[in-house]
């Protein structure tokens, strides 16, 4: 099954990128249409921290996750790279584990 | 938009931005690989998504929805919702990069965040497409290595749990989100796509309440009126 969503997603992504070379702009160039297509990702992302970092199978939960969204929020706020923030969140969590 | 030449001068300015661009995102592909075999994917079917599915947010987003028990085909429609906004790039682009038949199929893959950036503003055809090409074909090269050198390294640790790899998958999406958070309206739409999403969780199964939270973005869209805010490649 995880390969089939592999292949789907590879080929559903590959044509979204192709449409976008090939339609004619005025199909798609409709303020609605760009609203909601900027807004998706705001939406989608947030909902993935969310139910990452605070939920547990079907219950939320509050753990050592949360306290590497925090570091990852300072090490933002820093302005820190992308793996910094990332591994930094990791190294946060990990060692509050130890505790 | 001209098709005049590129003097040398500009040529390698932006050569040398893009390369820039290329390698710094393409060393995230260390993160990603790490975040996807933590989450349960082989290393095999970690770079598959790298070689095939290429757009970043797109891959976390699958295997973050397989991480929290979702279906895969939950996270495959999720990859793709994310994916969308490629073909709007692409829509900005098609004009300035003026590609037909073959060399549009194999140049709209690389077509991603970055080398929209890197192109978009270009004034002549010549050098949107080198933008656009350097930029793209660099992270390329550097995003399937560094998936594989990320897959690698977190399989051979262990439990990744240990390590805190679980809480990096969060950290991931939150630097994906973090430029996108510049407006009032953007940072309201997070909220309520948030909440949504964990007010969810308990009544649905695994991996529908991020798509659910998709629902937040077309009422969004509905409810405001003009061209989105800035704060987006």
């Amino acid at each position: 099954m995880i390969w089939a969503a592999i292949i789907a997603t590879g080929v559903g992504c590959y044509l979204l990128k192709l449409a976008g070379l090939s339609v004619p702009p005025r199909v798609l160039e409709r303020p609605l249409v760009e609203r909601v297509a900027d807004y998706i990702p705001v939406a989608l992302l947030a909902a993935l921290i969310a139910v990452q970092v605070f939920s547990d199978g079907h219950s939320l939960s509050l753990d050592a996750r949360a306290l590497g969204l925090g570091v990852a929020v300072v090490l933002l706020l820093l302005r820190a790279p992308f793996l910094v923030v990332v591994f930094g969140a990791a190294l946060a969590a990990a060692l509050f584990r130890l505790l | 938009m001209t098709d005049t030449p590129l003097d040398p001068r500009e040529r390698s300015a932006i050569i040398r931005d893009s390369l820039g661009v290329g390698v710094a995102t393409g060393a995230y592909g260390v993160g990603f690989g790490a975040v996807s075999v933590a989450s349960g994917l082989s290393v095999a079917q970690t770079c598959a998504l790298s070689f095939l599915v290429f757009t970043g947010a797109s891959q976390f987003a699958l295997v973050g929805v397989i991480a929290a028990g979702g279906a895969p085909v939950s996270g495959a429609l999720t990859a793709m919702l994310l994916g969308t906004r490629n073909t709007l790039y692409g829509l900005r682009l098609a004009p300035l990069l003026a590609w037909r038949g073959w060399r549009r199929v194999l140049g709209a893959h690389v077509l991603i965040d970055e080398s929209t950036a890197m192109s978009v503003t270009r004034e002549s055809t010549a050098a949107a497409r080198l933008g656009f090409l350097t930029t793209g074909v660099s992270i390329f090269v550097l995003w399937n290595l560094a998936t594989l050198a990320g897959a690698v390294a977190g399989n051979a640790i262990g439990d990744p749990r240990t390590y805190g790899l679980d809480a990096a998958v969060g950290a991931a999406f939150l630097a994906l989100l973090w430029p996108r958070l510049k407006g009032r309206r953007n940072q309201l739409i997070a909220a309520a796509a948030a909440a949504v999403a964990l007010g969810t969780v308990p009544l649905v199964p695994a991996g529908v309440p991020v798509l659910a939270a998709a629902g937040v973005a077309l009422l969004a869209g509905i409810l405001t009126t003009g061209e989105p805010q800035e704060g987006d490649p």
